[in-house]
């Protein structure tokens, strides 16, 4: 587990998250949503978990960062309306961060350091998935189905 | 060295950035996006728990990773969702500013 690749990565990710939530450029904002997924990937990759940071990849950078330039585009009429600044908001962001971090520091067997570990293949994850899970895997195959026909139904025009 | 509460605190600090993109921006897509930087503030957290918690035979707990790929693909859904809303919604009022949507604010 490499120290200086943690505070590293911890930085790009961070910056880049900020970046997107913040922006008021609606197209470098979502260009900095999918560089602080390429962060969190990383993460993964440094923790040993090849499959979901791939999974990752390709899901948010591939699809979901595409589909949002997509919707991006599709509604690109207001611009600039900009309105006051919201405290009580940002007030209540910080007391959950602090309320967070208050229970992550107080708790107990956190200091400990990774354990050497073999490599995890995507063979052992693909039968878990096929065996212990395959129940949650079919109801999720059925919620995407689902997912799918519904985003096609929601967008289609009216016949009149 | 970095533990697991080094993790836990990325994984909050990424949270509660999420938290006020959503509690401060006005923007529906901008709030979609914060959403899934929450959504992965935990999947980040799930994975870290994998690694350090090892199993006998010296591999990480993978039924974390499991959780994290079932969380990823019901978050692609939502986000399939909840765009086609926005842009049905953009159709039919030409907005996509949260204030200017609020008939059911009582």
């Amino acid at each position: 587990m490499n120290s200086a690749a943690f505070v590293v990565i911890a930085i790009f990710t961070l910056a880049a998250a900020l970046a997107a939530a913040t922006l008021r450029k609606l197209m470098h904002a979502a260009l900095s949503f999918a560089v602080a997924f390429v962060g969190l990937a990383s993460f993964f990759f440094l923790l040993g978990a090849e499959f979901v940071g791939l999974a990752l990849v390709f899901i948010y950078i591939g699809a979901v960062a595409v589909l949002i330039v997509f919707t991006i585009l599709l509604t690109r009429r207001d611009v600039g309306k900009d309105r006051g600044f919201n405290w009580s908001g940002i007030v209540i962001a910080l007391a959950m961060f602090g309320a967070l971090t208050w229970s992550i520091l107080k708790t107990q067997s956190l200091a400990i350091v990774a354990p050497h570990i073999r490599a995890l293949t995507v063979k052992q994850i693909g039968a878990a998935l096929m065996t212990t899970y395959v129940w949650p895997l079919q109801c999720v195959g059925l919620l995407l189905t689902a997912a799918l026909i519904g985003a096609l139904v929601l967008v289609m025009e009216e016949k009149r | 060295m970095i533990t697991l509460g080094d993790y836990l605190i990325v994984s909050g600090i990424l949270f509660a950035i999420g938290f006020a993109g959503v509690m401060l921006r006005r923007n529906l897509i901008i709030i979609l996006m914060s959403l899934e930087l929450m959504l992965n503030a935990a999947n980040l957290s799930l994975v870290a728990f994998s690694r350090f918690r090892v199993s006998p035979a010296g591999l990480p707990n993978y039924n974390a990773q499991v959780f994290v790929f079932f969380i990823i693909t019901v978050a692609a859904a939502e986000v399939a969702v909840g765009l086609a809303i926005l842009v049905a919604l953009f159709r039919a009022r030409q907005t996509t500013d949260v204030k200017d949507i609020s008939e059911l604010k009582f």
